[in-house]
């Protein structure tokens, strides 16, 4: 069962365009990575399943309905984790995750802000502005955001960007456990490709606004013929960069003649 | 709309403000000295003897609303940018968040900060002043303060719809686009010493009919219910256009993908 279905979805920028006619199915309960190079649409394509952005065409169905129409319903279900955007840095740990506790109607937010912050160990730092916490505990901290509505959808953005091996590995491990412990679906990019061979059950590679490539991480490994996911996607962004360049070549070599 | 995400947001601004003393300056400092400042030249103007004329009433009464009007637009606009400078605009959006409810909570926060400044204002004037402002425009004060609650939040309104439109580079208009509209609002002269030419503009302006409102309690006690009803007639025609304004500039930047851009 797809918790996600994206059929035909474009999103044309001007001249430009960043999604052109992707379709995919989500299915419940796993971690599909969302990978490609820089530019290849990824966060185009995350910000249209959060409808932050609208889709020229196409369709977005989440939990089997259609997101535009019924987005305040969906979102209730879904959140998002990006090191990227930020939580207000002048604003105490606990009151943050309050104030979001609020906006997402959680019930019992005390009980709920106590079970996440024992989940991601941030009870140490809940009194600290946000401004002071360290990279690895903004993290920690975006993460129990994350999860203070039980999300039934999470969309995480390279979650673990700017993080040390270390506090890094740890992040993954708590994930995997919070994810198998409540049966989320997680949507992952990432540019680290051991870590998507880790945690990721399903990959889907898109590159120049399209899908190129989708599988598990031992079905694209063996079917590339590579040892790691890493030289799957040195190969497949490798391989649009060469048919793009006998295009151009082909294109002026008409234009000489 | 949900009431638990207005709250949500109202929560928000008073963990910000709280302890932050450049928020608190710009809600108490500087009305305070608007009014030290103006008090001091209305009693010195006073001195002067000039004839019939309430100085202090006249220009305390203007200063108090026009600073009200000011705080009304600031907290409309400023809530909205505080977002954008925390990066936290997609955080509320990817919540179930609707516009009707950021904008409510950016309107009750305006409102909220105008009591809080009337009452301060206020009674600072009768301390220092004994310029009874309560005892002076009596229950028209509820109708004056209604249309300049309105014609800020039409002002914030614009102003956000701007920032959407032109990015962060158009933030400085929320801090200055007061000075603008000041001269033709008729705050410490009558309309009739503008310039022929500008008196149209003064006219499309709801904060003029509320100046004007004001003298002419001040001068006869009466309250001349033309000029309350072109106010609210004009401040209806603004909000109307400016809803639509920002709403449209919202779905432009969803089009045009550049939500991120002012998180950036």
């Amino acid at each position: 069962m797809y918790i996600v279905e994206v059929k035909n979805l474009t999103k044309k920028f001007r001249s430009v365009t960043a999604v052109d006619g992707i379709s995919f199915g989500l299915p419940q309960g796993k971690i599909i990575g969302l990978l490609g190079p820089n530019g290849a649409g990824k966060t185009t394509t995350i910000q249209m399943l959060l409808d932050l952005i609208t889709p020229t065409s196409g369709s977005i169905r989440i939990f089997g309905k259609e997101l535009h129409s019924h987005r305040e319903e969906i979102l209730n279900k879904v959140n998002f984790s990006s090191p990227y955007v930020s939580l207000p840095s002048n604003l105490k740990v606990w009151e943050n995750l309050n104030v979001f506790a609020n906006l997402y109607g959680v019930k019992n937010i005390k009980a709920k802000i106590a079970e996440l912050s024992d989940l991601f160990g941030i009870e140490d730092f809940m009194q600290k502005m946000t401004s002071l916490l360290s990279t690895g505990q903004l993290t920690r901290l975006n993460l129990a955001k994350a999860f203070l509505n039980d999300p039934e959808l999470l969309l995480l953005d390279e979650p673990t960007a700017s993080l040390d091996p270390d506090i890094a590995d740890r992040i993954r491990k708590m994930l995997k456990k919070v994810q198998q412990d409540k049966g989320v679906t997680i949507l992952y990019t990432s540019h680290n490709m051991v870590e998507v061979e880790e945690i990721c059950d399903q990959i889907i590679f898109i590159n120049k606004g399209r899908i190129v490539d989708e599988g598990t991480p031992t079905e694209l490994v063996k079917k590339y013929g590579h040892r790691d996911m890493n030289d799957v996607f040195l190969t497949i962004v490798r391989e649009g960069e060469a048919k793009e360049l006998v295009v151009d070549i082909k294109k002026h070599t008409n234009e000489v003649a | 709309m949900k009431w638990h995400r207005i709250k949500a947001l109202l929560i928000r601004y008073m963990y910000l403000n709280k302890r932050s003393l450049p928020r608190l300056m710009d809600i108490f400092y500087w009305p305070v000295l608007d009014l030290l400042l103006w008090g001091f030249l209305s009693f010195y103007l006073e001195k002067l003897n000039m004839g019939n004329l309430n100085v202090v009433t006249l220009l305390l009464g203007a200063i108090i609303f026009w600073d009200l009007l000011s705080q009304s637009q600031r907290a409309v606009a400023v809530s909205f940018l505080e977002e954008v400078w925390e990066k936290n605009l997609l955080n509320l959006f990817v919540a179930p968040l609707r516009i009707s409810e950021f904008l409510v909570s950016t309107i009750l926060i305006g409102f909220f900060r105008v009591i809080l400044v009337g009452l301060v204002m206020g009674s600072l004037g009768l301390l220092f002043y004994h310029f009874n402002i309560i005892g002076q425009f009596g229950f028209y004060l509820i109708i004056f303060l209604l249309n300049l609650l309105i014609f800020g939040w039409s002002l914030g309104l614009l102003i956000i719809g701007f920032i959407l439109r032109f990015g962060t580079s158009a933030q400085i208009i929320a801090f200055g686009f007061m000075v603008l509209i000041q001269p033709f609002s008729a705050v410490f002269y009558p309309v009739s010493a503008l310039p022929e030419s500008l008196r149209y503009i003064a006219y499309i302006l709801p904060s003029t009919y509320v100046f004007e409102g004001m003298r002419a309690v001040i001068a006869s006690s009466a309250f001349p219910w033309s000029q309350l009803g072109l106010a609210l007639l004009t401040n209806a025609i603004y909000l109307v256009l400016t809803c639509w304004f920002f709403y449209r500039m919202f779905a432009r930047i969803k089009e045009k993908g550049t939500i991120m851009r002012l998180n950036d």
